[in-house]
């Protein structure tokens, strides 16, 4: 049933349909609606979920690995300040193992205090052994959460589902909601390996000598190598039941196109527009959307920008010493190859500046314009 | 593409109104999108809301610079924030007025529109008499002047999105309807033929 939601309250949905066990959080904007909706549901016993308090972030995902290590689907959701609080608790749920499904609805990190969109908060938690999957509309945001219970469960890894603050968060657009029916025969239940059994005790997590440790943190990286196969499949699957799809990554506008411009999350959307529109003037430039940046697609990339003498990277992050971060993974992963575009690095809407039409239509005719960047780090609708 | 500007001061409803009147266009068979402008809200301050109706999935998401049409819920804000920034010419101002529309003479550039919604919702016990909620009523207004939406639409969305008195606050919308005051004049409006939506014009000339 189509409905008009915002796109925390598609993350609600997505938390109802997967039948989510264990819900805890804590309040920050602008994730707080989506917590607000789950509680709400299960105050009134409409929702049989079990809601943990907490004092805090740190201590919502520590009652996850918990409820996760006993053995049940869990979920919560942060934003920005909060999510940089359970830094340590990313580590410790990843390196348990643990298939707990988390949104970030991306967030400044102050100072100075700023509460708009800005992927610096999920971007500087990239090391921590967590898949993370970026949405550009309200529709993509419940899906993923569905998928990424499949992913997660799959291969025994967190996801974290990211979306953009108010641009994605507070609007509302229409939504189709599957159905219960549908999403229990696409979504088994969670049958975790080692659930936690008084019949048959286990220790977990123990003290790990330097002569095993090692091999721990190749498990995790063989389990990030398996993310392409695994969520491709999740994402053929659903597909086929229910008529979506998305991919690690996805390449829209003209076939032959010299000049890519290559985004992530809401800013992809606008792109769209902006291509179309360049396409019919007759330019020659294609888009590319990163879904996935961990494990980052660098084999899907390489294989969908084959021909392409240039690659523009929008990045609403900045890592300060180096530059946006797309760009310098994306930098990174064109290294080794044969054919190695031109990468041009621009860093625009921080802290929920608008990343208008006519910003995008200027970073790709710098990029048509320039041979390669006079500058490694472009600032995009900077005042100077 | 119609993208609409309301005006409100926090706690008036003006977040909820873009929300109803966005189904009342989903319920047309129409693609929309409704958005906060995404600040602090607080209690009184100036505050506003914004949609993005259109034929095709919208997949535009920046705030609205140049929208089509505004509506005003408090006509106090007249004056104190520039109401009609960016408005496109030919664009209609629905102001919560009981005073006619040739009052704000000073917007006179664009076509004005009045309704006293702050009556109709005492009258239909919708708030208080000191705080009115005035976010249904004016809608009914929007959808006889703008003749972009139907009023049984608007009912309809009211009715599913408002928590409660859903009957007064539809009634209300029906009475504005019939109360709004404007000068009716022939406006260059291209109308777009579309099936389920044969009023949805746009002023992109």
């Amino acid at each position: 049933m189509k409905r008009v939601i915002t796109g925390n309250q598609a993350v609600a949905y997505g938390v109802i349909l997967s039948r989510v066990d264990v819900v805890s959080a804590y309040p920050i904007t602008p994730q707080t609606t989506i917590v607000e909706e789950l509680s709400e549901l299960i105050a009134s016993g409409r929702l049989k979920t079990r809601f943990l308090k907490v004092e805090s972030e740190h201590s919502a995902m520590a009652a996850l690995i918990g409820a996760s290590t006993g053995g049940v689907r869990c979920f919560t959701a942060t934003s920005s300040h909060g999510l940089a609080y359970m830094h340590e608790m990313l580590h410790w749920a990843s390196g348990a193992r643990l298939p707990i499904v988390m949104v970030n609805v991306n967030r400044a990190i102050g100072p100075p205090w700023n509460i708009w969109s800005d992927q610096s908060d999920s971007l500087s938690q990239r090391d921590t052994g967590w898949i993370q999957l970026y949405c550009e509309n309200n529709q993509e945001v419940l899906d993923t959460i569905l998928q990424a219970y499949l992913i997660a469960e799959k291969v025994k890894l967190p996801v974290m589902v990211v979306l953009d603050a108010f641009v994605l968060s507070h609007t509302s657009e229409p939504v189709e909601v599957p159905s219960m029916e549908e999403v229990d025969s696409f979504l088994p239940p969670f049958c975790p390996d080692y659930p936690i059994d008084t019949q048959e005790p286990r220790a977990y997590s123990v003290i790990t000598m330097p002569e095993h440790f090692m091999e721990f943190r190749y498990k995790i990286q063989k389990a990030m190598e398996e993310v392409p196969d695994v969520s491709k499949k999740v994402d053929d699957e659903f597909r086929s039941r229910f008529g979506r799809g998305y991919g690690a990554i996805e390449r829209y506008g003209k076939e032959e196109a010299e000049v890519l411009l290559m985004t992530s999350g809401t800013v992809t959307s606008t792109s769209r527009t902006v291509i179309r529109k360049l396409n019919e003037d007759g330019l020659s430039v294609a888009g590319l959307k990163i879904k996935r940046f961990r494990p980052f697609p660098s084999e899907e990339i390489y294989g969908a920008i084959k021909g392409a003498k240039k690659l523009a990277v929008i990045d609403r992050n900045l890592s300060a010493g180096v530059g946006g971060i797309f760009a310098q993974e994306l930098r990174a992963s064109l290294y080794p190859r044969e054919e190695r575009p031109q990468v041009f690095g621009f860093v625009s809407g921080l802290g929920g500046r608008d990343i208008t039409p006519e910003l995008i239509g200027q970073a790709i005719q710098y990029t048509v314009e320039h041979p390669q960047p006079e500058e490694e780090i472009l600032w995009l609708g900077l005042k100077r | 593409m119609i993208e609409i500007r309301f005006h409100g001061r926090g706690g008036q409803g003006a977040v909820v109104a873009s929300k109803v009147l966005a189904v009342a266009f989903f319920h047309e068979g129409l693609y929309v999108q409704s958005f906060p402008a995404f600040g602090v809200e607080r209690r009184g301050a100036p505050v506003m809301a914004f949609l993005r109706v259109d034929r095709e999935p919208i997949q535009l998401r920046v705030n609205i610079y140049k929208p089509d049409h505004i509506i005003v819920l408090d006509p106090t804000l007249i004056g104190a924030v520039d109401v009609t920034s960016g408005l496109k010419p030919n664009g209609w101002i629905l102001i919560n007025s009981g005073h006619p529309p040739e009052t704000f003479n000073d917007l006179k550039d664009f076509k004005i529109a009045t309704v006293d919604a702050t009556s109709i919702a005492i009258r239909n016990g919708l708030g208080s008499r000191t705080n009115p909620i005035v976010n249904t009523a004016i809608l009914g207004a929007f959808s006889k002047v703008s003749g972009l939406v139907g009023i049984d639409s608007i009912a309809l969305s009211i009715r599913e999105e408002t928590p409660g008195k859903k009957n007064e606050n539809a009634k209300a919308a029906r009475e504005a309807y019939n109360e709004v005051k404007f000068e009716i004049r022939s406006t260059k409006s291209e109308t777009i033929s579309n099936d389920k939506n044969p009023k949805f014009k746009t002023n992109d000339s």
